[in-house]
């Protein structure tokens, strides 16, 4: 379609901390779109020379080569570790980290509780989207009950494999958490409340308040064996209910 | 009314259609065409855009850029300020 764009103003570009690697993610994949509001804030604050961001293990492990900020790449599950050291060496620097519920949930759950009860200065952010995506689809701690991946076929059953974790409740508990919340990313409006929950926390940053935590609970096309539109869907009316989004902890001053 | 437009890097776009269901004006579809991955891409097929950038948040892949007819200059204000000034 033919159209004229000389008379009109740019209303929204891709950020231009996002490098122009095409991204590897799956088809409607909810990694993207974390990554581009991640990166539209760091832009938008001026940061992108003091930021440095903690890549996982998992899906998002090559987030390093789209995030264009300083990274460093972490073991399995030890991202906010890795995080803390950076931030004590550098504490005038911005750090993140980006984990999944299996790098965060599952084999980083220690590490994850005890970086948050210390209240290290840094915003924690965590792509919960129920399954292992990268390996192939199998159960993670925050799979939902009676949920099929690979490694539960009839539905995770709750008396043998337990409950899903709630892990951004668990974390509220701890006093060294300043700000958690959770958020998606599937329409519009809820990508609009990320950016601002993700700026609030650098703020807080900024400050030196304490832990940030964001849940960003996603879909997983491929794992869930769905279309990008069926998993939102299928997201909004499963997901939603067990893992609702919305603030969990908000600090007075923040209100 | 408001026009906008918006540009698709097709060859970024993975045709997973997320932005044609947060479209409110349902101006974008998929194309009949591949691009070089062999997925169908997202394209503008109708003209009544109004450059809300919908579309773009939601955009995983970052293949969207959106444009906006500037806002016409407010005409009642604008004359007799100047005259005050001049």
């Amino acid at each position: 379609m033919e159209t004229k764009i000389d008379s009109m103003e740019l209303v929204y570009a891709k950020p231009e901390t996002l490098t122009d690697t095409p991204m590897h993610y799956c088809p409607g994949c909810g990694h993207g779109v974390a990554h581009k509001i991640l990166m539209e804030v760091i832009d938008e604050m001026g940061i992108t020379e003091n930021t440095i961001g903690v890549a996982p293990v998992g899906c998002s492990v090559f987030a390093y080569m789209y995030m264009n900020v300083d990274m460093q790449e972490a073991a399995h599950g030890r991202a906010s570790a890795a995080a803390t050291g950076i931030k004590r060496v550098l504490p005038d620097k911005f750090v993140f980290s980006y984990q999944g519920d299996g790098d965060l949930a599952a084999i980083g759950t220690a590490e994850t509780i005890h970086t948050v009860n210390r209240g290290e200065n840094i915003l924690m952010v965590f792509i919960n989207n129920g399954i292992y995506g990268m390996t192939g689809g199998q159960m993670a701690p925050t799979s939902l009950a009676g949920m099929k991946t690979s490694t539960s076929p009839y539905g995770r059953d709750c008396a043998t494999m337990g409950t899903p974790i709630k892990m951004t409740e668990l974390i509220a508990n701890l006093p060294g958490a300043y700000y958690v919340t959770r958020q998606s990313v599937h329409t519009p409006a809820a990508v609009r409340k990320l950016k601002k929950a993700i700026k609030a926390s650098f703020e807080a940053q900024k400050q030196k308040k304490g832990t940030c935590f964001i849940e960003i609970v996603s879909n997983c096309p491929s794992g869930w064996k769905m279309t990008p539109l069926e998993s939102n869907d299928w997201m909004e009316k499963n997901m939603f209910p067990y893992y609702t989004p919305g603030d969990i902890k908000v600090p007075q001053e923040m209100k | 009314m408001i026009t906008g437009t918006v540009i698709i890097a097709t060859e970024i776009c993975k045709g997973c259609e997320l932005c044609i269901a947060s479209c409110p004006q349902n101006s974008l579809a998929l194309s009949s065409s591949i691009n070089r991955k062999g997925y169908r891409y997202a394209e503008l097929v109708l003209d009544n855009c109004t450059g809300c950038i919908n579309c773009a948040l939601v955009c995983p892949d970052s293949a969207i850029t959106v444009y906006r007819q500037a806002k016409p200059a407010k005409r009642a204000s604008s004359p007799s300020l100047s005259a005050q000034t001049a």
